[in-house]
Formats: C-alpha cells, structure tokens, sequence
C-alpha cells in the first residue's frame, strides 16, 4: 500500500522548468471519517513541470485528496510538500468543478479577485491581457452571468494564471461543460499552463490523455494509487491520436470493474 | 412597456374594486357608520387633510427608525449566531422565545415602560422585523458556496477578507429577501403600538374615529396607511434591485 511512484520529468516535450517551479511531495497520506478509512498511506510525487492527472470512480477520494493537497482539509495522517520540502500554501491556484466566478464581480475583476481577497492592488492592465489570451477581451466588464459556460470556463483560466503560482490543482475542471467547448478549453488549459506544475482529477478517460504527461488510478476501498501510466506526445493531444485511444483503451480497462457490480 | 402595464393593470384593479364597493353601498344601503362610500371616504380624507398628514409624518417616522434599528439589529444577530457557536446556543432561544409572544401581548408593557410617544412604537416594530432579518441573513451566511470559500482560501484570503469579500456578497440576496419582508411588515408594529396607548399617528386617528364611530376617516386612514406600506415596498424592492443587479430577477415586480 506505501509503494511509491516518483514520476521522472516527461521525456517528450518537456516543458520548461523556470525557477519558481516546484514539484508536489505527498507522502503516507492518511484519511479516515471516522471508523471509515477513505485511503491510507498515499505517495506519490509530481515532478516540477508535469502535469499529472489522476482519474478514479465517483466516491473513490480523488476530490479529498485534491482538497487536501491544496490545504483545504486536513489529513488523518502523513503530508504534502513541496520538493524543497515547504507547505504548499501560497504555491498552489485552485480550480474546482465549477468556474468558481463569482457572481457580483465582472470578468475582469473577476481575474484580480485574489489581488482583492489579500487586500493588494489589482493589476487591471495584467488582467486584461489574460483575458486577451484566453479570448475575453472584449467580455471584460460582463458579469458572469452573461457569459455561456465555456467563456466562464475561460475566465477562470485567466484567474488561475493571475495567481502565477507554479502549482495548478484542478478537480474536474470542465466536466460541466459539453463535450465540444471541454475540448476546446481542454487546448486552451493545455497550452496556457505548460510549464506549470498540474495535478488534475477527472473521471473522464479522454480528458485524462489528451491533457496529462502521466496518469495515475485510483481505485479501491480503502483507495490505492496504480502504478503511473505515462503517455507520449506533446499536449493537448489530438482525440485521435493513437497513443490517446491506445491509453484511453487501457483505462476503461482499469476503471471498469470485471464482475459485475 | 412592462413596468407601465403593471401600473394600468393594478390601476384597474383599484378602480374595479372601488367601483363593485360603491354600488354595493347602493343597493344594500348599509348604515355608513358601518361602511361608508367610497365617495364619502374621499371627502374625509380631503376634509382632513391635514390631520391624516401629520399622522402619516408621525406613523411613517416610527416605521422608518423601526425598519432603521430592526435591520441593523438583525443583522448583527444574524453575524453573531453564524460565526460565534456560543452565541447561537445562547441566543437562538432568546430570539426565538422573542417571536414566541405576541407583540400584541407585549405592546401594553412596551407602552408603559417606554411611554406613549413614539419610543415604544419603534420597539414594537423592531420587534416585528429583527428577527426575519436575522433569519434571512443568517441563512444566506451559511449558505455561502462551498467552492467560492475554498477558492479564497487558496488565495491566501484572510477569514476577514473572507467575510468582506465572499460571504457578505453572497448573503446579500438572501438579507435582501428579509429586508422586504421587514418592510411589509415594519407598520403592522407601528400601529399595534399606536392603537394600544398613543396621542399621535395614523393608529391614533383610527382608533379615535372608530370611538366616534367616524368609519369614513377610519377608512381614510387605513388608506394613507397602504399607500404608505406599498411605497415603502417599492422604494426597499427598486433599492434591493439596485444593489443586488447582479442577481437574475427573483422576485416579480410590482
């Protein structure tokens, strides 16, 4: 159960590393409610620059181990650091199942709300060339309930860039939107965050390798994570490519259970 | 277009309904100390113009620091039983036991107590709203969204910047929501206190009228009162909208 997976640089298109990148370190993660045990003696370490997806059943504890990994809960056991050894508070950007937009700001503030939420100034010229960059320019002063999914979708990719953290945490980020905007958002994520350390949950298959440079299973009650699985291939890759329908092949695999349940 | 239709819509409502009450005082011809006219209702309250305008002045002014304190007062309550635990153990009953009682009841010992000036008017109509108010916005507090709160914490928010920036926002429709019930019913205490023992306000007008049985300006000033109450509405619901623009239309418009 305490089997570690130290998943090396990704061979093919390594994105760069600059200096404030850092790698995430989880070691003997423990989490029990109670007399239930969720997982138990988790390891698994995300190189600086890669991009991990890490795909699991509903219920499994995927979305747990996210929250904690990102400091918003408490493990029973064990710990999550940077390489260096550091908290991860202050090195991660969050993104949750929904776009998280928040409803009485614009999109452009919006993008600041962090810089607002710590009481520093907005950096409104910042924010509007990421919203060049993710397509919204022209949207800067809607409010999110203007905007269809997939441009909400977009305004929260340009929030998470304005952080500038070097550690991006995402649990099922596009899995409300439909399965033509999610592959275009899909491209977009891909090429916006390269270079930034991702850990990304999903129970999407197809999501999992066209985006990831590894992908681990979680699966099991008490949870355990499978050996990583890496794919090859610079991101996004396309939905046809042999190595994703190959990969995406072997997951169902994984994924579906043999018996019937 | 919408707004105007409204208006026509409820002007004819009014007028038919004046219009059914007229031709039944016609032809049942009950005693007008028992109903009277509309038309005699009119010339009362033509006739006493300046007695029905004071009155509301004074009815208006309690109902305005009532709604005033009865919001700042709930608001208050509704921050403390969310965010302190102890509080909500320890005052939760006190509030509840609060909306146990009738004001009715209570409005006899208000008035001795605080006298029969408008102080004990303002406490009866403090008593009526502070509690959906607080209701409201205690709920809307704890209803603040899972996600919007974990973002801000992964921002480095402080729990401060958390409650300022995140939380307050989002329980502003749900306090919204309270702060129109409050302002519907902010003058049912205002007058309960009135009736009980006053010497000025549209309750004191009614209650002198009905002794000498004058129905026709006791139905005059229940009219200045409902053109009171609804204005009073309105001005919270336009206000409310203006604030909470971003908020799909939740309630109808009047």
């Amino acid at each position: 159960m305490a089997d570690t997976h130290i998943l090396p640089q990704p061979s093919m298109a390594a994105p760069p590393i600059g200096a404030s990148s850092s790698g995430i370190v989880i070691s003997d993660l423990t989490l029990r409610f109670g007399a239930r045990t969720i997982f138990a003696g988790l390891n698994l370490t995300v190189a600086p620059g890669s991009f991990v997806v890490l795909l699991g059943t509903s219920g499994v504890g995927k979305s747990s181990l996210l929250k904690i990994v990102a400091g918003l809960a408490r493990p029973t056991a064990g710990s999550v650091t940077t390489a260096d050894g550091e908290t991860l508070s202050g090195h991660v950007a969050y993104m949750g199942q929904t776009d998280l937009l928040y409803p009485w700001l614009n999109v452009a503030a919006n993008v600041t709300v962090g810089a607002r939420l710590r009481g520093d100034r907005p950096d409104r010229d910042r924010a509007l060339h990421l919203l060049e960059r993710v397509g919204l320019a022209d949207r800067a002063q809607a409010l999110p309930s203007e905007l269809s999914g997939g441009m909400r979708q977009r305004a929260a990719i340009a929030r998470t860039l304005y952080e500038d953290r070097p550690i991006v945490l995402m649990d099922e980020p596009f899995s409300a939107l439909d399965t033509f905007t999610r592959a275009r958002i899909q491209d977009l994520a891909a090429e916006l965050l390269s270079g930034r350390t991702a850990l990304m949950i999903t129970h999407d298959p197809l999501e999992a390798c066209r985006l990831g440079h590894h992908l681990v299973v979680m699966s099991g009650t008490p949870a355990t994570l499978g050996p990583p699985i890496t794919v090859r291939g610079a991101t996004p890759r396309a939905p046809d490519d042999p190595e994703v329908l190959r990969t995406q092949g072997r997951l169902m695999t994984l994924l579906t259970p043999q018996a019937a349940p | 277009m919408k707004r105007i239709s409204g208006l026509s819509r409820a002007l004819v409502t009014t007028s038919g309904f004046l219009a059914l009450w007229w031709v039944f005082t016609r032809i049942t011809s009950v005693p007008s100390y028992m109903l009277p006219g509309p038309w005699s209702v009119a010339q009362a309250l033509w006739d006493q113009r300046d007695l029905m305008f004071w009155s509301a002045i004074v009815t208006f002014g309690e109902v305005f620091a009532g709604l005033l304190i009865g919001t700042l007062l709930g608001a208050a309550f509704g921050l403390m039983i969310v965010f302190s635990p102890l509080m909500q153990r320890w005052l939760m009953p006190l509030l509840l036991l609060s909306q146990a009682i009738p004001v009715f009841a209570l409005a006899p010992l208000l008035v001795l107590w605080f006298g029969f000036g408008m102080a004990s008017k303002i406490v009866m109509a403090v008593l009526v709203i502070f509690f959906p108010v607080t209701a409201a916005f205690a709920d809307g507090l704890r209803r603040t969204d899972r996600g919007l709160l974990d973002l801000a914490v992964t921002m480095n928010a402080s729990p401060v910047s958390v409650l300022r920036h995140v939380r307050l926002p989002a329980a502003l429709p749900a306090f919204g929501s309270g702060l129109r019930v409050a302002a519907a019913i902010a003058p049912i205490g205002a007058i309960i206190g009135e009736w009980v023992g006053s010497s000025a306000g549209l309750g004191y007008v009614m209650l002198n009228a009905n002794a000498r049985i004058e129905t026709d300006v006791m139905f005059a000033a229940l009219f200045v009162l409902s053109v009171m109450t609804i204005v009073l509405w309105v001005v919270v619901d336009r206000v409310l909208r203006r604030v909470l623009f971003w908020v799909p239309d939740t309630t109808g418009s009047v």
